[in-house]
């Protein structure tokens, strides 16, 4: 019953891509497409003619996907909604997961909602598992710059790796700032230096 | 004071300028508001996070409070335009390789000709001209397909608009995905500079005075919370005069070349403020008068001539009740709230809320809550005058 539904996912993002295909396979819709980018819409939109479109809220593309939804093709192919005819809550769920979703005319509510639903929770998903990314590779790239900031004090006064992580980690304490900023102030100055 | 805080969402354009000055400048904290600018990466993604609250105020294309309450695209929500902020400040382009058949035709670029070069579009291009706009609801398209229309040889199927984010204009151009374009700055000049491209038209050689951005708000949360948008529309107003003054254009584009809001380089910011555009790679550029306006001839009062002028644009392309929908697009363009916010504080104002447009020619003296004002120009490119007042319609 689900699975003769056809999705359209606009997406530049592989992996987030690839990540949202798999969540809508396993909820029983097989007929998903991903595309890249809007340059490519117009003519996907008329080959593939979806029931639903799904695009991030902060996707650039989201203009002219409006555009072709509602004024462009009037003619030519059924009129796309943006979902709020459905639910406003789910909608409001959706924009706070950074989802927005357009779904064709005649479309009832209760075949949208699963969808919706499993979009936004991948999205959310999603979102936490870039944020944790984002984290992780922030604390590897301070964890280089107090390396070399410590490789900085050991040569320069000849003192141990021990010794010079205590000199920063006090020197922070003292300013009242962060490690990782007076290791950068010490490598940035360094540099200047050399 | 206790400042209230309030998030305005905005797109990167060098009209967002009033914001940024109400912000730099403290004229928003001078009136207890705490104003916090929020980017947002499209025109719908501004629309839905001001429909759902996420946004108290918004940087809007004109159209898009009206198609809003209309209940055109997206969420339908009512949301009122509390004062335009900035008139004008459009240009339209053309790629080289359509210039180079216009050019074969005997046209020659004045910008400032729309009705030859309109003629020289249509007799140099066999195929329909695909033309680039930021957003379906902006008047950019209003101004393009009111002017176009009126061409000799057009006819419906020889243009197709499509939208185009304004930052991937110049890509679009120069991979010949585009014949030509209208778009707010500084996106006219990076076409120029990066894809060959010519302006042949300011925006207000089509509209002499076409309201360009509106400051848009949900109608429940202004009736909610009239003295912020009161404050904001004072704090606005002064931004704007500032914004206006000649002295203070090299400043402003110092403030807005440094405000991580706009992250533009000067050079990009300058042509709009001194209205000094390139129209082509290596030629001096124009003085063009009656460019991108904060301020001067009343540039920020909600004319409900104006609402009435875009609900019949977009009656008309979805065939809608016509006077229904200038009743709604009216009780959206608040001149009620611009007035009890700035008549107080001395701010000259004009007598009626409703002109002829199209009717000046020229500035024009008219009289005002305070005496005299100079209105105008607001003529149309082929002197079409419209009046809204001669209709049947219910005054507001």
């Amino acid at each position: 019953m689900q699975n003769d539904l056809n999705i359209l996912v606009v997406e530049a993002d592989q992996t987030k891509a690839h990540e949202i295909l798999e969540a809508l396979k396993d909820g029983g819709w097989q007929n998903a497409t991903v595309i890249a980018s809007a340059s490519a819409l117009e003519r996907i939109l008329q080959q593939h003619d979806p029931d639903i479109i799904l695009i991030d809220l902060a996707n650039p593309d989201r203009d002219t996907l409006e555009h072709l939804c509602f004024v462009s093709n009037a003619r030519k192919r059924p009129v796309a909604m943006f979902v709020d005819q459905t639910d406003e809550a789910m909608t409001q769920t959706a924009i706070s997961a950074g989802l927005s979703a357009y779904v064709v005319n005649g479309l009832q509510k209760d075949r949208i909602k699963p969808v919706l639903e499993t979009a936004i929770a991948r999205f959310n998903v999603i979102t936490k598992m870039q944020s944790e990314l984002e984290a992780a590779k922030q604390a590897l790239a301070d964890r280089k710059t107090i390396d070399r900031a410590k490789g900085l004090l050991i040569s320069a006064r000849n003192i141990s790796e021990d010794e010079a992580y205590s000199l920063l980690r006090k020197t922070a304490m003292d300013q009242g700032r962060k490690v990782i900023d007076v290791a950068t102030a010490l490598v940035t100055a360094s540099e200047l230096l050399q | 004071m206790k400042m209230t805080p309030i998030h305005c969402g905005y797109l990167p354009l060098v009209d967002c300028a009033p914001l940024i000055i109400a912000q730099e400048l403290r004229f928003a904290a001078e009136e207890g508001l705490d104003l916090q600018l929020m980017k947002q990466p499209s025109w719908s993604a501004l629309r839905d996070r001001l429909a759902f609250g996420q946004i108290d105020f918004a940087h809007m294309l004109s159209p898009m409070p009206i198609a809003m309450s209309l209940g055109l695209g997206g969420v339908a929500t009512r949301v009122d335009a509390l004062m335009v902020l900035s008139v004008n400040g459009t240009v339209i382009g053309i790629s080289a390789d359509l210039e180079r058949q216009m050019q074969q035709t005997g046209w020659t670029n004045s910008f400032d000709a729309p009705q030859a070069t309109s003629r020289a579009l249509f007799e140099a291009s066999s195929r329909p001209l695909r033309i680039g706009v930021p957003f379906p609801f902006s008047m950019h398209r209003m101004l393009l397909e009111t002017w176009l229309s009126q061409a000799p040889g057009y006819a419906q199927e020889r243009i197709e608009i499509v939208t185009v984010p304004p930052p991937q204009m110049a890509d679009a151009m120069r991979e010949g995905a585009l014949d030509m374009f209208c778009v707010g700055e500084p996106w006219g000049t990076v076409a120029v500079q990066h894809s060959g491209a010519s302006l042949i038209l300011p925006g207000s050689s089509i509209w002499a005075c076409a309201p360009e951005k509106v400051l848009g708000v949900r109608h429940d949360w202004a009736a909610e919370n009239s003295q912020t948008c009161q404050a904001m529309i004072r704090a606005l107003s002064k931004a704007t005069h500032w914004l206006d003054q000649p002295q203070n254009t090299p400043l402003a584009t110092s403030i807005l070349a440094r405000s991580q809001h706009l992250d533009l380089p000067d050079h990009a910011i300058d042509p709009a403020l001194t209205h000094q555009i390139t129209t082509k790679l290596g030629q001096p550029p124009r003085q063009t008068d009656r460019f991108l306006r904060f301020y001067q001839s009343a540039a920020n009062f909600p004319w409900l001539s104006q609402a009435s002028w875009i609900a019949d644009v977009l009656s008309d392309w979805h065939a809608l009740e016509n006077d229904q929908a200038r009743k709604i697009a009216r009780a959206c363009f608040r001149s009620d709230l611009y007035r009890a916010a700035l008549a107080p504080i001395g701010v000259d104002l004009p007598k009626t809320s409703e002109k002829v447009e199209g009717a000046l020619k020229a500035p024009t003296l008219t009289s005002s809550t305070m005496g005299q004002m100079i209105l105008g120009p607001d003529e149309f490119f082929n002197g079409a005058v419209f009046d809204f007042s001669a209709s049947d319609m219910p005054k507001n």
